[in-house]
C-alpha cells in the first residue's frame, strides 16, 4: 500500500512537473491567407488552435466558448520562422580550451533574460538553433530552443524532446586558434587528422566499453568514463546531430568523406559560403546546408562566395536553410530568405521553406514545426503583407499557440531584468565592423589572450 | 565560279563576325548615343512618366519625357514598359578601400594616427575591385567612400561605380571626416573613464581646429610653413570642403550641433545619428542634413523599441531634417535599396524612401547638379528594373554609369553561371563500367 502511495505521488509529480514548463493556448485566426509550407497557399483560411495545437485548418470554423478570435483579413499567416544558427540567449559561446570539447553543452547557459530574444520574436521567429561556437574542431552541444520570451527560467525555452546535436569548425577558425596556440590543426589537413584521430579513439571507448558491459558478472574495473567520448559515440551511433561550421567546398568534401568512412550520416553544413561548388556531392550523401543570404569578404574563406549559392544549392537538390547567425539578421529572416528570388528566381515556397521547413528538418524537428498542418505546434506568424515583400511588417507571433509578440500591444521597454547598479544606460552603436565582429565574436577565442593573462 | 564566289564572300565575312564579338565583349562596358524607349521613368524630382524615353549623349541625359524625337544616330533600346530610376547612392561605405574584412594587408580605409584629415579615400579606392561589378548590377551606381579609424581620419570621396582610375571614378563631391568625440563607454571602460577619454580626446580636436582656424588665416602668407593636417582642415574652415561629422548617441548629437554653432562652420552634415529620432526637432531646428543607417541595425539601447533603427529615418524626414542613407557596408553596399524600403515600411514612405538614396544624397553631398534624379542635362547613371527596385524579387535588367551601359555581370554571377549545372557532376568519366 505504501509503494502504491509513493508510486501514485511520484506520477503525479511527474505530471506536474511536465505540465508546470509547457504552457499551451488556444485561438482561432480567421479568413487569412496561410502559407503551409508544405500544401500550398490557402486563401480566405481559418486555423483554430487548441492547446497548443492546430486543431483544423479550414473555412468557417467557429469560436469554441472561451477562444480568442483574430481577424486574419489581408493579413498572411506562415509558420513560426526558425533560425538555425543562432547566438542570442546565450551567456557564453566558446569553449575553447581544447580543440575537442564535446563534453560542454550549450544548455547550461541559457539566458532567457536577453532582449534579442523578444527582437527575434518581433520579427516572426519562434524557434532558434542556440550554438556553440567555431573556434574548436568539435565544439560543444547546441540546443535547440523556442522563444518562449518573459520567463526567468531557461527550461522554459527548451524544445522538448528536440534531437541533441553537436557543433564542428573547419577552415580558418580552428587553425587559428591552432597556430595562436602552437598546436595542431595549424592547416586543413590538420582538421581532417584531428577528425579522424577523435573518431578513432570513440571507436576503441565504445569497444571497451562494449566488452566490460558484455561480461559485467566478473567484476573488473570499468573503463574510464569520458563524457567527451560517450559523446563522440552518439554521434558514431546516429543518436546526435551535426552541425559543421565550413565555408570552403574542399574542406565540406573532407568532412563527407571522413563521414562516409566512420558511417555518420546526419550532417549539416553551417555557412557552408562555397557549398554550391559541391552541390551534387552534398545531394548523394542527403547532407543539408544552412547558410547567410549574402554575406561575404568578412575573411578570406569566404572571398569566393555567390548570393546565388541558395539557389544552386535547392536547384541541385540540397535541403537547405537561410540562417542569420546575427541578432540583427534574426529580426529579418523573411527578408534574408527573399533574397533568394533576387539571386536565382526561387518560388515564393522555396524561398519561405528555407527559414521554416528545412531548418526544421535541419534539426530534426520537423514532425513538431515548419508547417501548418493539423496536429503541428502552434507556432506561426502573421504579417501585414506577403511575408517576401519588402514592405512586409510582422504583427503577431505565437508559439504553442500563445501570443508572445503583438505590434498592437507592444511596449517599447521589452527588458526583463535591469541591472540597478547601472544609472546610465549603455549606448550600442552597431557599425559594419561590429556587424562582422558579432560573428567573429562568437566564433572566435583570442587565444593569445586567453593563455597570456 | 559560284563556288569561288561564295568562299569569297565567306573570307570577307569571318573577319567582320570576330570583329563584331570583339566589339560585343560581354566583359566591357559600352557607350553610344543611347534612346531608351518605352519605359516608365521614375524621375524622382519631376514625377514618372508612363511610356517614356530617354536620349543618352556623351554621358549626358540630353532629352527626357513622354514624346521625344529620337534622334537617327541614337542607338534604341526598347525596355517595353521596365522601369527606369536615377542609379541609387549609398551614402556610406568603405568600398574599394577594402576587400577582404580580416585580412589587414586587403584594408585601406585607416591611416595611422588620431588626426589624419588630408588621407584620401580616393587614392586607395581599387576600381577594380570585386565588391564594385557586386555592387552596381544591384543599381547602386554611386557611393561615398571614407576613411574610418581616429577622430579626423581622412577625406571621403563620391565615386560612381566604373571606371579605370579613381579619377574616371570620382563623382565631384570630398569631405573631411571627423568621429565626434563620444560618451559612450567601451567595452572595458567604466562611465568615469569614458568621460575622462571623452573630455580628452574633445581637447585634443578642439585644439587641431582652433590651430586651424589660424592656419586659415595665414595660409598663404610668405612665412606660413605647410602643415599638410591643417591644409585639410583650414579648407572646412573656409567653408570650401564639407565636413562629414559621425554622431550617434542623442547626447553626442547635441554636443556636435552645439560644436558646430560655436565654430559657425556652416557646410556639415551629421552621419550616422543612430539616435537621430531622440532628437529629432533639434536637427531640424539647427538644419542639419543628415546621413542616416544601416537601417537594418539593432536599437542603439536594450529599452528601445524593437523598431527604433529602421523608423530613424522617418521621425527625422517627419520632423523636417534632410534625409540620406546609407548602409554603412562595403561587399554589400548592394542592400541599400533594402536598408531603403525598411525606412518606407516603417514611416518614412516610399517616395521619401526613394528620395533618401538619390537626390537627397546628392544634393547633401553637393552635386545635386550632377546626380540624383533623371533630368536634362545630368549625369547618365540610372538602371532598369522589373518593378519597384525594393521589392527582392525585382531583377535589374541594365545599369548605366557616366553614360556606359555596364555589363551585368560580377563573379558571384559567374559562380552562378559555372555553378548550377557543373560540369561534370558527379561523375567525372561518364563511361560506366561493370557496375562499379
Amino acid at each position: 500500500m505504501k509503494k502504491l502511495t509513493q508510486s501514485i505521488l511520484i506520477l503525479f509529480f511527474i505530471a506536474s512537473w511536465s505540465t508546470a514548463n509547457a504552457q499551451t493556448g488556444d485561438v482561432l485566426i480567421k479568413n487569412a491567407t496561410v502559407i503551409t509550407i508544405t500544401d500550398g497557399t490557402l486563401e480566405n483560411t481559418d486555423i483554430l488552435v487548441r492547446d497548443g495545437k492546430i486543431n483544423r485548418i479550414g473555412t468557417k470554423l467557429n469560436a469554441p466558448n472561451g477562444v480568442d478570435e483574430i481577424d486574419g483579413t489581408g493579413k498572411f499567416v506562415m509558420p513560426g520562422i526558425i533560425d538555425a544558427h543562432s547566438h542570442i540567449a546565450g551567456s557564453s559561446i566558446n569553449e575553447g580550451t581544447s580543440q575537442v570539447t564535446a563534453e560542454v553543452s550549450m544548455e547550461d547557459v541559457v539566458n532567457p533574460l536577453d532582449v534579442a530574444i523578444y527582437r527575434a520574436l518581433a520579427g516572426g521567429v519562434t524557434s532558434i538553433h542556440l550554438m556553440h561556437g567555431s573556434a574548436n574542431v568539435i565544439g560543444g552541444r547546441n540546443e535547440t530552443l523556442k522563444l518562449r520570451y518573459g520567463s526567468t527560467n531557461p527550461d522554459d525555452l527548451r524544445f522538448e524532446d528536440a534531437p541533441r546535436t553537436i557543433k564542428f569548425a573547419l577552415g580558418e577558425n580552428p587553425t587559428r586558434g591552432g597556430r595562436s596556440r602552437g598546436i595542431q590543426p595549424q592547416s586543413r589537413m590538420g582538421v581532417e587528422a584531428m577528425l579522424r584521430n577523435s573518431f578513432s579513439e570513440a571507436l576503441i571507448y565504445q569497444k571497451e566499453w562494449a566488452a566490460y558491459n558484455e561480461k559485467r558478472g566478473d567484476r573488473r574495473t570499468p573503463p574510464e568514463y569520458s563524457l567527451r567520448m560517450e559523446t563522440l559515440v552518439d554521434i558514431l551511433e546516429g543518436e546526435i546531430l551535426v552541425h559543421c561550421h565550413s565555408y570552403r567546398a574542399d574542406e565540406i568534401y573532407m568532412l563527407m568523406k571522413v563521414f562516409s568512412d566512420f558511417g555518420i550520416e546526419k550532417l549539416t553544413f553551417q555557412h557552408a559560403n562555397e557549398a554550391y561548388k559541391v552541390a551534387p556531392e552534398l545531394a548523394e550523401f542527403g547532407a543539408s546546408a544552412s547558410i547567410f543570404s549574402d554575406w561575404w569578404a568578412y575573411k578570406l574563406e569566404v572571398y569566393y562566395s555567390t548570393a546565388y549559392n541558395a539557389a544552386i544549392l535547392t536547384k541541385n537538390g540540397v535541403n537547405t536553410s537561410i540562417n542569420s547567425d546575427s541578432g540583427e539578421l534574426i529580426r529579418h529572416l523573411f527578408h534574408e530568405a527573399a533574397k533568394s528570388q533576387k539571386y536565382g528566381q526561387l518560388s515564393d515556397n522555396e524561398a519561405l521553406a528555407m527559414i521554416t521547413m528545412n531548418p526544421a528538418k535541419q534539426l530534426g524537428i520537423d514532425n513538431r514545426v515548419g508547417s501548418i498542418e493539423v496536429g503541428k505546434d502552434a507556432d506561426l506568424a502573421i504579417f501585414d503583407n506577403h511575408p517576401l515583400s519588402i514592405y512586409a511588417v510582422p504583427l503577431m507571433t505565437f508559439i504553442d499557440g500563445i501570443k508572445y509578440f503583438d505590434k498592437e500591444t507592444d511596449v517599447k521597454d521589452q527588458r526583463i531584468y535591469i541591472n540597478p547598479e547601472s544609472s546610465i544606460e549603455e549606448v550600442k552603436i552597431l557599425t559594419a565592423e561590429d556587424h562582422d565582429r558579432c560573428m567573429q565574436d562568437a566564433d572566435y577565442v583570442d587565444f593569445f589572450t586567453l593563455f597570456n593573462n | 565560279m559560284k563556288k569561288v564566289f561564295i568562299q569569297l564572300l565567306i573570307f570577307c565575312f569571318i573577319p567582320l563576325v570576330v570583329f563584331g564579338q570583339l566589339t560585343e565583349d560581354p566583359r566591357k562596358a559600352r557607350t553610344a548615343k543611347f534612346a531608351l524607349t518605352n519605359a516608365k521613368i521614375y524621375t524622382v524630382t519631376n514625377g514618372v512618366i508612363e511610356n517614356g524615353t530617354i536620349i543618352i549623349t556623351n554621358g549626358i541625359i540630353e532629352a527626357v519625357g513622354a514624346n521625344i524625337a529620337i534622334p537617327s544616330d541614337a542607338e534604341v533600346i526598347n525596355y517595353n514598359g521596365r522601369e527606369i530610376y536615377p542609379g541609387m547612392i549609398d551614402s556610406g561605405t568603405q568600398l574599394g578601400l577594402s576587400e577582404i574584412g580580416s585580412v589587414a594587408e586587403a584594408n585601406d580605409f585607416r591611416e595611422f594616427g588620431d588626426i589624419t584629415p588630408h588621407m584620401q579615400a580616393l587614392t586607395a579606392v581599387n576600381p577594380n575591385s570585386e565588391a564594385i561589378p557586386v555592387t552596381r548590377i544591384s543599381g547602386v551606381t554611386t557611393t561615398l567612400t571614407f576613411p574610418r579609424g581616429g577622430v579626423l581620419p581622412g577625406t571621403a570621396a563620391t565615386i560612381n561605380l566604373f571606371g579605370y582610375t579613381p579619377d574616371q571614378m570620382f563623382a565631384g563631391s570630398k569631405g573631411v571626416i571627423m568621429n565626434f568625440p563620444s560618451n559612450r563607454r567601451g567595452r572595458r571602460q567604466t562611465q568615469e573613464q569614458a568621460d575622462k577619454a571623452r573630455i580628452k580626446a574633445l581637447e585634443d580636436v578642439n585644439a587641431a581646429w582652433d590651430k586651424a582656424e589660424i592656419y586659415a588665416k595665414v595660409q598663404g602668407s610668405p612665412d606660413a610653413r605647410y602643415y599638410p593636417e591643417m591644409d585639410a582642415l583650414a579648407e572646412v574652415v573656409n567653408g570650401e570642403m564639407m565636413l562629414y561629422l559621425e554622431a550617434n548617441s542623442a547626447a553626442d548629437i547635441l554636443s556636435a550641433i552645439e560644436w558646430i554653432q560655436d565654430r559657425g562652420y556652416e557646410n556639415v552634415v551629421f552621419t550616422g545619428v543612430a539616435e537621430g529620432w531622440r532628437v529629432a526637432e533639434q536637427l531640424a531646428e539647427a538644419n542639419i542634413p543628415v546621413i542616416a543607417g544601416p537601417v537594418l541595425s539593432t536599437p542603439t539601447r536594450d529599452s528601445d523599441a524593437y523598431y527604433t533603427a529602421y523608423a530613424n529615418p522617418g521621425i527625422m524626414q517627419n520632423a523636417g531634417v534632410k534625409v540620406a542613407l546609407r548602409t554603412g557596408d562595403t561587399e554589400n553596399s548592394r542592400n541599400l535599396p533594402y536598408n531603403a524600403g525598411f525606412a518606407a515600411a516603417y514611416g518614412m514612405g516610399r517616395e521619401e524612401a526613394l528620395k533618401a538614396i538619390t537626390i537627397n544624397a546628392a544634393e547633401i553631398m553637393g552635386i545635386g547638379d550632377q546626380l540624383g534624379s533623371i533630368e536634362v542635362g545630368k549625369k547618365a547613371n540610372l538602371f532598369v528594373s522589373t518593378g519597384d527596385p525594393f521589392e527582392t524579387a525585382t531583377q535589374i535588367i541594365d545599369v548605366y554609369i557616366d553614360g556606359y551601359q555596364i555589363p551585368m555581370r560580377s563573379r558571384q554571377t559567374d559562380l552562378y553561371d559555372e555553378f548550377l549545372n557543373r560540369t561534370p557532376g558527379l561523375n567525372k568519366t561518364k563511361i560506366i563500367t561493370d557496375g562499379q
